[in-house]
């Protein structure tokens, strides 16, 4: 990594004036702790900022704006897109020193909180008053809300709750030239003019600084129920869940893990997974509690119809938190198969997910790959996720090619680059092939109007500029063979 | 191409909310991932072994392996640190670099605790210092605050040294039994490993270790030519020194022929774990070292998987459990002393929130870190629930950390090892 760049010392100084010297960092040894995120590329900021503040924040920007530096967006660096890596140099803005949580009002069923909260911490807050904050993206221990509402983050519950973006009524947002903008309010109703908090959520920080986020709660369900069933054939998971959306069912969640999959979690967790499957799908029904019976009975019955083994039934919490547990270790446990993971979110429409699991096997296989798979099946979600060894060049060629491959198939099949991860670094090259010019050309005049200067986390999201793809890219849509 | 211990990391910062000095500070440099990631710029040439912040990302850390636990990757956090450790002291032993601090913990850690009768000596002279009344003595008028913070503090926790260690009580001359089953039914034969500095000044544990593996049925031998587990020869980056101890051990442990080495401490068990980590590169020991290390339980848990007679007497009081970071951590130790405590009638447990965190006491952590250690002890006294009689714990590092904690913050308790109590309602038993 080169380590020429130097930021000029009236700009350190300022943003030494602005947050405090303490949280400023330009050593070598503290930028090298923000160059990552959870994916494979690293790249060296100049300096690292912790603000606290939304005004620091606002005081800051315009400094950077006039000396054209770039402004990365940190919150836990979980990302699996490539989001907080500061690509361009610059600024890595960390924003978990912002962790307040200011607000939770049962009255108005909403909380208030700083950007930098930890998902899981905010979720239990929530929880501690009785009431439910659905989104929970596996990562939740580790990541903040800021972050969630950048990628518009997903999670097992998005199934039957829906995604971040269906919790967000209102942001506080700082753009690039320094105004601090408060968008939506307090209501679930609200159509007062543009939808400005919608346009951020999902923004991967190219477009402001969200720091201050109003979410929306829910009542808690009364009771909820965790299955757990294993299959002899993948194809018969997948077309089990396709079979309980065609039914018309809602489970809280439907998760969907391949034999690799489950066994790596098995080798961290020892509860005794049966590892000789080749699929389990885990699911939740939530609600009133006489509901609740009715549901789990019926689902039981559709795996068996669809050749499942027995449904086991969480006896206890401890025991339905113990399966989650295995459920949101499984992207991080994978690294036991081989040290790299590049870490896919291929999204399809649910009725072409058989068909999404039958392509990416075939693909593992044309590759030769270690694909493992698994993720939000309800949704059409999956995490196909390739393990490899990023020194061995060779087999890296193959990898990115098979990611290619990837892309191509979940569009053919109507499905979409990302459905949770973000475009980042790593899907920005693809972002043509799902889109056409006149919907980039709208998304860069968006991003004009908020950050004219580009210093928002350049490098991503856009196909242009972006690191090259490491492999010579096939054109897309594929020209059908030729007769 | 075998991959570096750090590559697994894939950065996804799971381990982050449980690690202590992250809780603390919130800065990455004092988190699991922020560790292994310097580790691994270290190791790419990003930045320099001799860093000030490599020293402190290293040093801070408490050993404590919350982070293995939470790590779904498996990385190996603990062996990354402790190697880095090493290859930083080694660096600055070299450059003749090495603080003061670190030149005296190290001489400590190579003079005195791998000899028994320096240690013995040692306790003598403290406790006849506090018998004199020469520590009150040397804190009122000042001369304590000569030490470094964290020596003082633990001075003043010290409790009143025993006149006889455990192990003076408990070896025989040639290594035959110790304690005979008082139960017919014999289950074996135990090794007991004593440990070192603990064992002079919580002689009590080991005593009760003793009584209670007998009064279950197990033949109980104390190998004279053990030494101490070399843990905190680890924990200071001295993986050489650590090294022959570890070999000595071995060949004590091994010569006595018990199947089932004994530990009542989580610190010293992780380590007796951990031998063929420290000795894989080792020909003449790596497979000797798995052996032992295959044989190596917990007390509670050699009890509770062997079984155990419920306690007839009743202990009516009210405790609560700290677990020792290692027993919980390394040796997955965690409902077994609680199923021994629940066995005995009265004893009410009082469970804490976040039990498992870490005190603060980290082996020799409090003497080197107070700027941290006290605050992770005051958070964990918080915890404490405040009409609780006892608070109990399977490491007697645990324990002398925890009695500066009742003294500095309360709520005032006693505080005792799981064996004790259970040691305790045996004795009730017997007298009722
Ligand atoms: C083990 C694991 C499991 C995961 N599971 C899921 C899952 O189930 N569902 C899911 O959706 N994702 C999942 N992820 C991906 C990731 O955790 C989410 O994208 C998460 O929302 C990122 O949050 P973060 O705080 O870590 O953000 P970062 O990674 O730090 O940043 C992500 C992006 O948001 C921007 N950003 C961060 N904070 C702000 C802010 N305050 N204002 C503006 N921009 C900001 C950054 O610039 C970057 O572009 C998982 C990741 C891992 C490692
Ligand atoms: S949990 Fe493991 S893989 Fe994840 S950041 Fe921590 S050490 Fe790395
Ligand atoms: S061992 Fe404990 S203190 Fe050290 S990094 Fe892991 S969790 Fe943190």
């Amino acid at each position: 990594m080169p380590d020429e760049r130097r930021l000029p010392a009236d700009l350190i100084h300022a943003l030494e004036e602005i947050v405090g010297a303490r949280f400023v960092r330009t050593t070598i040894e503290e930028r090298a702790l923000y160059a990552y995120d959870a994916t494979i590329r690293r790249s060296l900021p100049d300096a690292v900022v912790r603000p606290k503040t939304t005004q620091e924040i606002a005081a800051l920007l315009p400094i950077c704006g006039a000396h054209h530096i770039p402004v990365v967006p940190r919150g836990a660096a979980s990302g699996l897109s490539g989001g907080s890596v500061p690509l361009r140099g610059g600024i890595a803005l960390d924003l978990t020193r912002m962790d307040a949580i200011l607000e939770i009002s049962p009255q108005d069923l909403l909380a208030v909180a700083q950007a930098g909260v930890n998902t899981q911490r905010f979720a239990d807050a929530v929880a501690a008053q009785g009431l439910f904050f659905p989104p929970d993206p596996s990562s939740a221990l580790a990541s903040t809300l800021g972050g969630n509402a950048a990628e518009n983050a997903g999670g097992p519950h998005a199934f039957k709750y829906g995604v971040f973006r269906d919790y967000v009524l209102g942001l506080t947002v700082v753009t690039a030239d320094g105004r601090i903008l408060h968008t939506g309010g307090r209501t679930v109703k609200n159509v007062s003019g543009y939808d400005l908090t919608r346009l951020f959520v999902g923004s991967e920080g190219t477009l402001g600084v969200i720091t201050e986020l109003t979410l929306k709660l829910i009542p808690k369900p009364q009771a909820k129920r965790t299955l757990l069933t294993a299959y002899d054939r993948i194809e018969d998971a997948a077309e089990t869940v396709s079979a309980i959306i065609a039914a018309g069912m809602q489970p809280a969640a439907l998760e969907f893990l391949d034999d690799a999959s489950m066994r790596v979690v098995e080798s961290y967790l020892h509860l005794g997974l049966p590892v000789d499957a080749q699929a389990l799908l885990l699911l939740e029904v939530d609600g009133p509690a006489v509901a609740v019976t009715e549901q789990a009975e019926a689902l039981i019955a559709l795996c068996r119809t669809h050749h499942s083994r027995e449904v086991e039934v969480a006896q206890t919490p401890q025991q339905a938190e113990q399966l989650w547990r295995a459920r949101k270790s499984i992207s991080s446990a994978v690294a036991r198969i081989k040290p790299s993971k590049i870490s896919e979110d291929a999204t399809v429409p649910p009725s072409k997910l058989p068909e999404m699991v039958h392509r990416l096997q075939e693909i593992g296989r044309k590759y030769e790959v270690d694909l493992v798979i698994f993720g939000h099946a309800g949704d059409g979600n999956l995490h196909p996720n390739i393990m490899c060894d990023e020194r061995d060049a060779q087999e890296m060629t193959r990898v990115w090619q098979a990611v290619a491959e990837i892309f191509a198939t979940t569009l053919d099949l109507g499905g979409t680059l990302s459905g949770e991860h973000g475009i980042g670094y790593m899907k920005a090259p693809f972002m043509a092939w799902e889109h056409a010019p006149a919907e980039l050309d709208a998304m860069r005049a968006v991003k004009r109007a908020f950050d004219p200067l580009s210093i928002l986390n350049p490098g991503k999201l856009f196909p242009e500029d972006v690191p090259p793809w490491p492999v010579p890219l096939p054109t897309y849509p594929r020209t059908p063979p030729s007769a | 191409m075998a991959a570096p211990l750090y590559m697994p990391c894939i950065k996804c910062g799971l381990c982050l909310s449980v690690c202590p000095t992250y809780q603390l500070t919130q800065e990455e440099l004092e988190s699991p991932r922020g560790r292994v990631q310097l580790i691994a710029a270290v190791d790419r040439g990003v930045v320099p072994l001799d860093a000030p912040e490599v020293d402190q990302t290293l040093f801070d850390c408490l050993d404590c392996r919350a982070c293995e636990v939470a790590c779904p990757s498996g990385v190996p956090i603990g062996e990354l640190i402790e190697t880095g450790r090493a290859q930083v002291t080694a660096q600055q032993a070299e450059h003749g670099q090495l603080s003061a601090g670190s030149r005296l913990v190290r001489f400590v850690l190579r003079h005195l605790f791998p000899y028994p009768q320096r240690l013995e000596r040692t306790a003598r002279a403290l406790r006849w210092m506090q018998r004199l009344g020469l520590i009150r003595f040397a804190d009122k008028v000042g001369l304590l605050r000569l030490f470094p913070a964290g020596w003082a503090e633990m001075a003043r926790a010290l409790p009143q040294i025993p006149s006889k260690s455990g192990r003076s009580q408990l070896v025989l001359p040639d290594d035959s039994k110790t304690s005979l089953p008082t139960s017919e039914a014999i289950k074996g034969t135990a090794a007991l490993f004593l440990g070192c500095i603990l064992d002079v000044i919580f002689p009590q544990a080991n005593l009760s270790s003793a009584h209670v593996l007998a009064h279950n049925g197990w033949n109980v031998c104390v190998p004279a030519d053990q030494r101490c587990c070399g843990a905190l020869a680890i924990h200071a980056g001295d993986r050489e020194a650590a090294r022959a101890l570890a070999r000595r051990n071995i060949d004590a442990f091994l010569a006595s022929g018990a199947d089932t080495i004994v530990t009542d401490a989580g610190g010293c068990g992780a380590a007796l774990l951990e031998y063929p980590q420290l000795l894989a590169d080792d020909p003449a020991y790596a497979q000797k070292a798995q052996d032992f290390a295959s044989r190596v339980q917990d007390i509670a848990e050699v009890l509770v998987q062997n079984g155990f007679e419920k306690p007839a007497a009743a202990l009516p009081m009210r405790v609560t459990y700290q677990e020792s970071c290692h027993l919980h951590n390394v040796m997955h130790v965690i409902s077994a002393p609680r199923q021994l405590l629940d066995s005995i009638d009265g004893l009410e447990i009082r469970e804490m929130p976040d039990a498992a965190r870490c005190c603060g006491s980290a082996g020799i952590y409090n003497l080197t870190h107070p700027q941290l250690a006290e605050p992770l002890l005051a958070r964990k006294m918080a915890d404490v629930p405040s009409d609780v009689d006892a608070i109990v714990t399977g490491n007697p590092g645990c324990w002398l950390q925890l009695l500066h904690g009742v003294q500095a913050y309360g709520p005032s308790c006693a505080v005792t090892h799981t064996v004790c109590l259970l040691d305790a309602a045996y004795n009730r038993e017997v007298r009722s």
